[in-house]
């Protein structure tokens, strides 16, 4: 095939999108589970459930009405109804999808469902954001939630099994996140904040083979993103008030930082980790902190959506990081490869700061 | 005087027992269940060679409550039937030691799996 | 990308700069500690049955009878993943962790169904265990009929 000359003139540098039309997160919401409704953001939480049964019958059912609960609140917050959602894009840790697709069911919208182990949120943002500049929709819903229970007992152990967990594990975060993201020319210029670029990661394998060190098979696709996404920008880490990664816990982060400083960015001082944040590990048996498609999407959406609403954040880097592994690929002896999606977020100050 | 020295050591060759599997899980980071499997395995090696008995008069319940005692039980019952009626003991004598434990195992799991749920 | 071994190597390198460390020490009393507590429970549920005239050799069976339902109560009550998180295999050797290992599975999945879902997985641990158990015992057999029985 002989390739012809083309321009995606929405593309910036080899991986990164950069929105002509940055579409405005109109409203985001966070339901969490009783434990991380006692960790250090329980009072910034949409909705705290008090079991975690979510009053259903089992572990699955209980993810799929976090979900639902987390898509309506961000609704309600935007005032709008399930009805006005051109689309729903939604992630989750089930096999096939097993928490969004039937809260897809419920909510009766066209619907995506996207697999990207705890990635979810940010390639779903991106995919989301992409179709609104794209001119496909006005409005798109966007989720992703994980349940520790029900993660727990398709990847690892039964709940009840008496064995320790090392101290590389991490713990699955029960609760969702949802977004309304809408098209900046239906809201006008007050609108914020808004997704100004995306950068997709690309699948790194270096080899991990144990399923509870989760963290350290995601560093380096976390790396190999942020160093992608500051390449095609040009920007370096200190143009974000904040590069936060998803779920790479205690040493997955520092194993970040070190493979970002082999590169010639020193992402030290503003490299956090959602993981990091959600519960307070002297507290709270979580050993390196919290994982699953939820922990970046609470952590979102109950913070730093707040913070870059009311400008006390200009800008930052979401980074939700996964790991595509399930029981079958590592009894059969694979690797853990990673994946990261990186997804920049302004706030007005910081667009104003750029007129200047 | 005696009942105290049953108690200890019980502890200390049931405790001992402990501390070679969990050296096992952390730092030949073999997965518990695999430790569990191996344990089984080496219990009835042992046995084989003689050498768990005298673990079992030390240590009482310490050597027989860990799960290489589970090895050792079925060991020994083959070995009788082996003695008793030749090859087929083979194949009965184990279960047959074992049984009691086997059918607890299976009854009481399910009893408590049909009366609890995992905890909310 | 799919690392190359010597980019692997290299990673292994710097990944193990940042790994927390187990407390392997740490983890090594509290597996006795609480492996030794529950093999002492074990002798007094043995000693009970001594007591009763029940000779040493018959005193096994119903000793670990006991202890697998104390296993089953205390997984169904929601303690036993506590004492394992504490005591690591000093709770899950002993057969009171071969009895959660049993329970804690057979519980979760009783609401995939009776047949494939608690009845099939409450052996996903104690199955390979028992299975393991009688190939291993059986060729100790073999082996012992070979040497020792005379023909």
């Amino acid at each position: 095939m002989v390739l012809l000359e083309s321009k995606a003139d929405k593309r910036l540098g080899r991986q990164t999108v950069a929105f002509a039309n940055p579409p405005v997160l109109a409203a985001a919401a966070a339901v969490a589970g009783p434990m991380e409704g006692e960790g250090p953001l329980g009072r910034l939480f949409d909705e705290v459930v008090p079991d975690r049964l979510v009053g259903q019958k089992t572990w699955e059912q209980a993810e799929v009405k976090l979900l639902e609960k987390a898509i309506h609140r961000a609704l309600g917050k935007a005032g709008l109804k399930p009805t006005d959602l051109d689309w729903i894009v939604s992630g989750d840790l089930l096999n096939q999808l097993g928490a969004s697709s039937f809260a897809g069911r419920t909510l009766d919208r066209p619907f995506f469902g996207v697999f990207g182990a705890c990635a979810a949120w940010a390639e779903s943002l991106t995919l989301a954001a992409m179709m609104i500049d794209g001119g496909f929709a006005h409005r798109v819903g966007v989720a992703a939630s994980s349940h520790h229970e029900a993660a727990e007992r398709q990847f690892r152990y039964p709940i009840e099994m008496g064995y320790q967990r090392p101290p590389t594990a991490t713990w699955t975060v029960t609760g969702a996140g949802a977004a309304v993201l809408v098209d900046p020319r239906a809201v006008g210029d007050g609108a914020w904040p808004r997704i100004t670029h995306a950068t997709p990661g690309r699948l790194v394998d270096m080899g991990i083979k144990d399923p509870f060190d989760l963290g350290s098979a995601m560093a380096p696709a976390a790396a190999d993103t942020i160093e992608a996404h500051l390449r095609d920008t040009g920007r370096g880490p200190g143009d974000y008030d904040l590069i936060i990664t998803g779920d790479l816990g205690q040493a997955g982060r520092a194993i970040a930082v070190e493979l970002l400083m082999q590169v010639g960015y020193n992402a030290e001082p503003v490299l956090d980790d959602c993981g990091l944040m959600i519960y307070d590990r002297k507290r709270q048996d979580v050993h390196c902190g919290g994982s699953g498609c939820a922990c970046s999407a609470t952590v979102f959406a109950a913070r730093f959506f707040g913070d870059l609403r009311a400008g006390r954040m200009r800008r930052m880097l979401l980074v939700s990081t996964g790991a595509m592994f399930s029981p079958t690929t590592f009894q059969q002896g694979e690797s853990i490869p990673g994946i990261a999606y990186a997804v920049a977020v302004e706030s007005q100050s910081a667009a104003r700061e750029e007129d200047r | 005087m005696e009942l105290a020295v049953a108690f200890i050591g019980a502890f200390i060759v049931g405790g001992l027992l402990c501390v070679a599997a969990q050296l096992v899980v952390d730092v030949g980071r073999l997965p518990p269940p695999t430790v569990m499997v191996l344990s089984v395995s080496l219990g009835a090696v042992a046995s084989g060679l003689g050498l768990y008995d005298p673990l079992v008069k030390v240590g009482g319940a310490g050597a027989t409550v860990p799960l290489p005692g589970f090895g050792h039980v079925l060991v020994q019952g083959i070995i009788a039937d082996v003695s008793r009626h030749g090859l087929v003991g083979l194949l009965g004598g184990g279960l047959e030691a074992a049984a009691m434990g086997v059918t607890a195992a299976v009854l009481f799991g399910y009893l408590a799996a049909l009366f609890f749920n995992p905890k909310v | 990308m799919k690392a190359t071994m010597q980019q692997e190597q290299e990673f292994k390198k710097l990944q193990r700069k940042h790994l927390p460390s187990r407390p392997v020490l740490r983890n090594a009393l509290l597996a006795f500690l609480v492996g030794g507590a529950i093999s002492a429970v074990g002798e007094g549920v043995r000693q009970f049955f001594l007591a009763r005239g029940i000779g040493p050799e018959a005193a096994a069976g119903p000793t670990a009878a006991v202890m697998i339902f104390l296993g089953a109560l205390l997984t169904g009550l929601g303690v036993y993943d506590e004492i394992g998180r504490v005591g690591g295999m000093g709770a899950f050797l002993p057969i009171t962790g071969f009895a959660n290992s049993i329970v804690a599975p057979a519980m979760d999945f009783k609401r995939e169904g009776w047949i494939l879902g608690m009845g099939a997985k409450m052996f996903t641990i104690a199955g390979p265990v028992v299975v393991y158990g009688l190939l291993t015992s059986f060729a100790v057999g073999l082996v012992y009929y070979i040497l020792y029985i005379p023909r």
